[in-house]
């Protein structure tokens, strides 16, 4: 039997470290034999223990779950754990995402923005009890209703819908896909008691839905597939509705 | 519940673009259609010119309709590019960091979007021009004057770039809108997006076939009317031509 030759990658990587004052960012190569079924994990794992290993990069699930992995693949944003090789070309460009703090090479911090954004929109249930009862039932709530709160409840905060969109390269303080997305996923909650006028003041203004420039960056990269077109798009006649009356 | 103060502002402004954008694009393409009955022949061009001043409701053509509409248009168009304006890079620093997230991304819709920033910014000037003549010179419309303005009076240039500029930003535009409010999601959006693209890229490709072949045929009849430049058309009656015959 014939023996087929594997593919050698060439993956150059951003390397940089922000806490050396004598490093700048630079490009730097590795050529790796690729394997059957390898993904962009398996590599970065395989040029850490044989090629350099003072390489920073971020895994936990490896399942495409935790959000951890995020990095801008050929420029895209998309999650490293999840990409196969075999549907890149030999020469593949790995980068951390932007507008996160940059911890080292392709490692970022999208903690800390997630969390100020989460802060920021109250993303927790408004219930308005003045005490919390844990022995209350909770209300019960329609099972199309739940699965569509689920779909939105997805989201694993990778911040790759950040880096994809366009307006908050430009306005930092643009709450992104992600932000709405959240917002949606509350008003749709019965649970939660907020008033619309109450969610205008959060997300009816520039840094909010207005904000949005229907770009869609974020929707053909979110490595989750929700449906942040159709959320956006909802909360603006909402937004708008709730301005008129 | 108590009463929560909301400023309303970012959602007007919101609206009023919308709203202002939707206008000119179907307009521009209403406008379209009634230039390009120049290539139907003179006559027809000749006939809608009349109908838009008034002629089959007056019985005299009032040219002051068209700088009314010409002047509601302009008001419109200004209102519209003040509130868009605000989307602009708003500096050089913005403008590359937003150059090359587009170049690096290379995303079809972002970069569509910088287009029809570029292209909102060239109408701001080719846009008022062309707006500016028509509203001052109402009854300069028609199949000589207009093919003279064409080619005598040097307009060809500016119009070929108006063309490609309101044609651009106009479909895009459009196409942003459809998916900026939710219009024509269907139960697949995905495949909904696709078509709305496809369909975007048709109008694009038909206003733009159609605008070059107008412009065609007034740039002949111009330079075939040059020496008599000024002079304005008149229907060729039967009972003139009979008259001429006897
Ligand atoms: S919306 Fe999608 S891309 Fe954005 S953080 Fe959530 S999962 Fe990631
Ligand atoms: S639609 Fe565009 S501007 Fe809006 S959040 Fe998504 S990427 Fe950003
Ligand atoms: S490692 Fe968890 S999403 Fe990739």
């Amino acid at each position: 039997m014939s023996e087929e030759k594997n593919r050698i990658l060439k993956i150059s990587i951003l390397r940089f470290d922000p806490n050396d004052p004598e490093d700048f960012p630079h490009m730097q190569t590795f050529e790796i034999e690729e394997a059957h079924g390898m993904t962009l994990f398996i590599a970065l794992n395989e040029i850490r223990e044989h090629h350099d290993n003072s390489l920073k990069f971020d895994f936990v699930c490896r399942a495409g779950i935790c959000g951890s992995c995020s990095m801008l693949v050929n420029g895209t944003p998309t999650l490293a754990c999840k990409t196969l090789t075999s549907k890149l070309g030999v020469n593949i460009s790995l980068a951390p995402l932007p507008l996160f703090k940059l911890i080292g090479d392709l490692s970022v911090y999208t903690g800390q923005w997630m969390r100020y954004l989460n802060q920021h929109l109250e993303t927790w249930i408004h219930n308005r009890e003045k005490e919390l009862n844990v022995d209350k039932l909770e209300e019960r709530m329609e099972p199309e209703l739940a699965d569509e709160i689920y779909e939105l409840e997805r989201c694993i905060e990778c911040g790759c819908c950040v880096a994809g969109c366009g307006t908050i390269q430009m306005r930092q303080e643009f709450i992104g896909a992600v932000g709405l997305n959240k917002v949606a996923r509350y008003h749709l909650d019965p649970r939660d008691k907020r008033s619309d006028e109450e969610y205008y003041n959060l997300i009816g203004n520039e840094d909010g839905v207005f904000g949005c420039m229907s770009l869609l960056g974020c929707e053909d990269v979110c490595p989750k597939s929700l449906p942040l077109q159709v959320k956006i798009a909802y909360l603006r006649r909402m937004m708008i509705k709730t301005s008129m009356k | 519940m108590k009463q929560i103060k909301i400023d309303k502002i970012p959602a007007r402004l919101d609206f009023i673009q919308s709203a202002s954008g939707l206008i000119l694009a179907l307009f521009m393409w209403a406008h379209m259609f009634f230039v390009s009955t120049i290539l139907l022949g003179k006559d027809v061009m000749y006939s809608v010119t009349k109908f838009f001043e008034g002629e089959y409701f007056f019985g005299e053509s009032y040219p002051i309709i068209v700088t009314i509409a010409a002047g509601a248009i302009f008001i419109i168009f200004i209102v519209h590019a003040l509130v868009a304006l605000r989307k602009f890079p708003s500096n050089y620093k913005k403008y590359a960091i937003m150059k090359n997230h587009i170049k690096s991304l290379n995303h079809t819709d972002t970069t569509l979007w910088f287009w029809q920033v570029f292209t909102g910014f060239a109408m701001f000037f080719l846009g008022s021009v062309h707006l500016y003549i028509i509203m001052t010179n109402p009854s300069e419309i028609g199949p000589y004057a207009s093919a003279d303005r064409v080619v005598t009076e040097w307009m060809w240039p500016l119009y070929i770039l108006l063309l490609l500029a309101v044609e651009i930003h106009g479909s895009v535009g459009i196409y942003r809108l459809a998916l900026k409010w939710g219009w024509f999601e269907g139960s697949d959006t995905k495949k909904s997006r696709n078509n709305l693209r496809k369909l975007k890229y048709a109008i694009t490709i038909f206003f733009l076939t159609l605008g070059f072949l107008t412009l065609a045929a007034y740039i002949k009849i111009g330079i075939e009317h040059k020496d008599k430049a000024g002079e304005r058309y008149h229907q060729v009656t039967k009972t003139v031509q009979q008259g001429a015959q006897q």
